[in-house]
């Protein structure tokens, strides 16, 4: 309706041109836009937003879009499918030039653009654009911004947004400089800004609480509202490296259970678990292009789909490299190690000769991108669905140990074979279904970690360090150990981390560690009972 | 036959480096170059050390396929001083010592000419001693912290005034973003710490107060970044426009890249301006989060001049892969092969201490248009630029310096080194020759 209503004036506007014999205006509010410099171009976005022109609304989506064209010989043109519209008229083009080229974009114009498409979004009939471009211009509290948030003010019914225009109308006012006569308003914004108590605000009242210009009053009450902030902050910002604590938490619980059941339960020393868990990346990876390229519908839950895939995947070639490998090479943990860890030298080759050296790009779907916020505390989803994702498979692992025949045949091989054997149970066929287990878990983890870390040949050699740490530092053999070492070690890598910084922080981390198993070698939870070697 | 071969020869590369850029190779595809004879007799040695294993293999594997390239396109032309070249391939395995067995290995046994190779400032300063020793040339192609100068090395990348200066010039304009406070990030070693040095110096002299100022290292492969980027975006909300300055490192950009995204950090917000991050990066990432962050080198490949588009065609045909991207440290082998060429043909031999004489002054068109310079310094003249990422996976250049800039080996920001200049020419022929003094200090500083 509406763009048609605009054709309609543009029409209007070109009948007028045309009758009174003017050809195209030489400067006028768009020619900016054709001279390639970003200063020039970002005024004219700005400048038309505020000339309220009829095609200011189509300029700025077509630039937003990349829609937008110009002719260095003038002529500014958006690209509507195939054909193009004159930007200025917003009619048809017929013959376009030749020498098109995309007006030029850079981070300032992108800015302008922004707050230009925020003001006009303030108008935006839908509650949840409203509150965007309110919070958009909360953010970037722009003097120009104020008549135009003002005027929406008088105009919103919806309280959450008009709480966010006031914060806004608020931010902007401090923002500017005191002028005499205007202490009661001030104290009023600064009293809205302590309503929104989050960093943006701590900004602009530390700034007036530092000003000279400021009264005393206006000073004082800036200040408390600071310090109330910072307060409330630090309470959120303890609930924040709590979730990046069980979050890193989650990752290093779900590389290391695959490594909990080959290592922990058969006491084979797997350097190739890493691997596994790249390989799990990498079928992610094939089961996103293979959908893209056949099921198109499929694509949102294509990382679904590659759950159940990487699993199988893994688990054949566990079964496959513990029939063709370490069976016979029970008994000598050395020369497990040294078989395994050439191995994995030769599952790093193989995936750089068939897919390159460089990273490929998994996707993350739609769904799995961006955060909620609780509070102050920023979740972000991708995050939040590996830890929901690695408990799940915590939990299926568990069920799988204590409920099926394969758990319990597992627990009976891992504490006295030779009874097992009597028994009846066919530890050979055992062994290769637990490795084939623990093996397709590395995979569930690759596809994990495929969100969230870059898909490379060396992906496996940055995790299998962190996944023998968690499950010696938890227990050999001890499921729970191993949840319990990888949260300790997460969370306590995220508390160190703000204070003596990265590099430090994993530095102590792996001594205390050390200095842990020093005193207790068999982990936080030693498995205990007869059929334990000493 | 050794009469008529180099004379051939020699007008080819005549050609080469009077004719304008687009003339010469131009020149290099007319049909009647097919006819150039075949080089003959005892070949010309050229060594490649860069890694084919191991975490550096990402980055240096590409650097072996492309000087690959130019040899084979070299040995087309008819060879040097009418003799074929040899590549000589050897893999340190992204294992520092072992880049020095590697160098020793080449220069002494299989007694290369000239050797193209490493990417980390560590294997570089590994293999130093070994090439003073042993009177080799080495061609370092990649960007570095500066703050060296060897008589045996051509340093064909960025020094820290050809790539991190201007790109703070660039986030302190208006058109980048004037931006008032600044993060400054890296992985934690040698290259990250003195050019983070040399920047808080600088932005120090700009009016960049200390507590605008936030110094962040990382561990090497690091891959959970959520406190960090928490900690920028906590930084930057503090009312003044906030950049980072990134010289992350390798692998660990894909993971920090994806939590900015994730944690809604966009280039509008905080931009990130990488040293790093080339189009090889990318080509592992979905870049539509990144759209608007930014790279500062002195070759992109969505440059748009014959000489680009030529080499890239090249390329192509030559990996036999039309997707496989180009870089900057690929345009600095480029740079520096033809520069050597060049100093050979002229000296007329590839005797090592007279063709390191001869490579001072040496032109060479680069890719972008321009002319790179061997300084006596053993550094290029090189243009900037500043580029964003788009979401096709390239940079758009949105800002160059006007001319290009010389290299500085020493830099003028970190107090010890403000009065040392690198001048291999005579007189001074010293790598470290202090201006306030007019002293050499020899060996020991560098």
């Amino acid at each position: 309706m509406c763009r048609f209503s605009r054709f309609l004036w543009a029409g209007a506007v070109c009948l007028l041109l045309a009758f009174s014999g003017m050809q195209v205006a030489v400067a006028d509010e768009f020619s900016g836009l054709e001279s390639g410099q970003f200063n020039t171009i970002a005024n004219t976005v700005s400048a038309l937003v505020a000339s309220g022109n009829s095609q200011a609304g189509a300029v700025i989506d077509a630039l937003g879009k990349r829609h937008l064209f110009y002719s260095p010989a003038g002529g500014v043109f958006i690209r509507s499918g195939s054909t193009y519209v004159d930007a200025r008229t917003g009619q048809f083009v017929q013959n376009t030039p030749a020498d098109l080229k995309p007006v030029r974009m850079n981070n300032y114009v992108r800015q302008v653009l922004a707050s230009a498409n925020a003001e006009l979004e303030l108008l935006s009939p839908q509650d949840a654009v409203r509150l965007k471009a309110a919070t958009q211009m909360y953010a970037q509290h722009n003097p120009v911004m104020l008549p135009a948030i003002n005027h929406a003010l008088a105009l919103e019914k919806n309280s959450r947004v008009r709480l966010k225009l006031e914060q806004a109308s608020a931010a902007i006012v401090l923002a500017q400089p005191m002028k005499t006569g205007d202490e009661a308003s001030r104290l009023a914004a600064v009293k809205a800004l302590g309503s929104a108590a989050d960093l943006e605000a701590r900004g602009v009242l530390s700034a007036v609480a530092m000003s000279d210009h400021e009264t005393a009053e206006v000073r004082k009450a800036a200040a408390d509202t600071v310090s109330s902030i910072d307060l409330k902050q630090r309470l959120w910002s303890i609930l924040q490296n709590a979730f990046y604590g069980l979050s890193y938490g989650s990752v290093l619980l779900l590389a290391a259970t695959g490594l909990a059941i080959t290592f922990g339960v058969m006491g084979v020393i797997n350097m190739a678990h890493g691997e596994l868990m790249m390989i799990g990346a990498y079928t992610t990876w094939m089961v996103q292009q293979g959908i893209r390229a056949t099921v198109l519908w499929l694509e949102p839950v294509s990382l679904l789909v590659a759950i159940p895939v990487a699993f199988c995947v893994c688990g054949l070639l566990g079964i496959l490299i513990e029939r063709g490998l370490i069976r016979f090479l029970y008994g000598r943990p050395l020369e497990t190690l040294l078989a395994t860890w050439g191995l994995s030298l030769i599952l790093q080759q193989a995936i750089r000769s068939i897919f390159g050296p460089t990273n490929i790009a998994v996707v993350t779907p739609a769904w799995l991108s961006g955060s909620w916020m609780l509070g102050s505390v920023d979740i972000t989803l991708n995050r939040l669905a590996i830890f929901v994702f690695a408990f799940l498979v915590l939990a299926a692992l568990m069920l799988i140990m204590r409920k099926t025949s394969l758990g319990l045949e597992m627990r009976a091989v891992t504490q006295n074979r030779r009874m097992a054997a009597l028994m009846g149970i066919r530890t050979p066929r055992v062994d290769a279904l637990a490795f084939g287990l623990g093996a397709g878990l590395a995979g569930l983890a690759g596809v994990a970690v495929s969100q969230i870390d870059n898909v490379s040949p060396n992906l496996g050699q940055s995790y299998i360090i962190d996944s023998f740490m968690v499950v010696v530092f938890g227990g050999v053999g001890n499921l729970w150990g191993t949840l319990a070492a990888a949260m300790t070690l997460g969370m306590g890598g995220k508390i160190l981390e703000p204070t003596i910084g990265a590099v430090s922080a994993k530095i102590s981390i792996l001594v205390l560690v050390i200095l842990y198993i020093q005193r207790h070698p068999r982990g936080m939870f030693p498995v205990r009972g007869r059929g334990v070697e000493s | 036959m050794s009469d008529i071969l180099p004379k051939l020869s020699r007008r080819a590369f005549g050609r080469l480096a009077l004719a304008s850029s687009v003339a010469a190779i131009g020149a290099a595809y007319r049909p009647g170059q097919a006819l150039a004879a075949a080089p003959t007799g005892q070949p010309i040695k050229v060594g490649i050390l860069h890694s084919l294993s191991g975490t550096m293999a990402i980055s240096e594997t590409t650097l072996k396929d492309v000087m690959l390239m130019l040899i084979a396109e070299q040995n087309r032309k008819g060879g040097l001083l009418g003799r074929p070249l040899e590549p000589v391939i050897v893999d340190p395995a992204s294992n520092w010592p072992l880049f020095a067995e590697k160098a020793r290995q080449l220069l002494s046994v299989d007694k290369v000419d000239a050797v193209f190779g490493c990417w980390t400032s560590v294997s570089r300063k590994s293999v130093l001693p070994v090439f003073e020793e042993l009177n080799g040339i080495l061609f370092y192609p990649v960007q570095y912290e500066g703050q060296e100068c060897s008589r045996n090395i051509f340093y064909t990348g960025a020094a820290p005034n050809q790539q991190a200066i201007p790109a703070v010039d660039y986030l302190l304009s208006e058109e980048g973003g004037s931006a008032k406070r600044f993060a400054l990030v890296g992985t934690d070693y040698v290259y990250p710490r003195t050019t983070n040095q040399i920047l808080a110096n600088y932005l120090k002299s700009k009016g960049i107060k200390d507590e605008d100022i936030m110094v962040n290292y990382t561990p090497f492969g690091q891959s959970d970044w959520q406190t960090i980027v928490s900690q920028i975006k906590a930084f930057g909300a503090a009312g003044k426009k906030t950049a980072v300055v990134s010289t992350i490192n390798g692998d660990a950009n894909v993971p920090f890249y994806k939590e900015l995204g994730n944690q809604g950090v966009s280039a509008t917000d905080i931009p990130v301006m990488a040293f790093s991050v080339g189009e090889e990066e990318l080509a592992g990432m979905d870049t539509a989060p990144l759209v608007g962050q930014l790279a500062a080198w002195n070759y992109f490949e969505s440059i748009d001049t014959p000489e680009n588009k030529l080499f890239i065609k090249e390329w192509h045909e030559f990996t036999k892969n039309p997707k496989r991207t180009t870089n900057d440290p690929m345009e600095a082998h480029y740079i520096g092969f033809n520069m050597w060429v060049q100093a050979v043909t002229k000296a007329g031999t590839t005797d090592h201490d007279k063709v390191i004489d001869t490579m001072i002054g040496i032109r060479q068109p680069n890719l972008t248009g321009g002319v790179a310079q061997m300084l006596p310094n053993h550094h290029l003249t090189k243009p900037v630029y500043i580029g964003e990422i788009q979401d096709d996976g390239q940079f758009s250049v949105v800002w160059k310096t006007p001319s290009t800039i010389a290299g500085q080996a020493w830099s003028p920001w970190v107090p010890e080194t403000k009065n040392l200049i690198g001048d291999w020419s005579k007189p001074i022929s010293c790598g470290n020759y202090n201006t306030a003094t007019k002293t050499c200090i020899g060996k020991k500083h560098v």
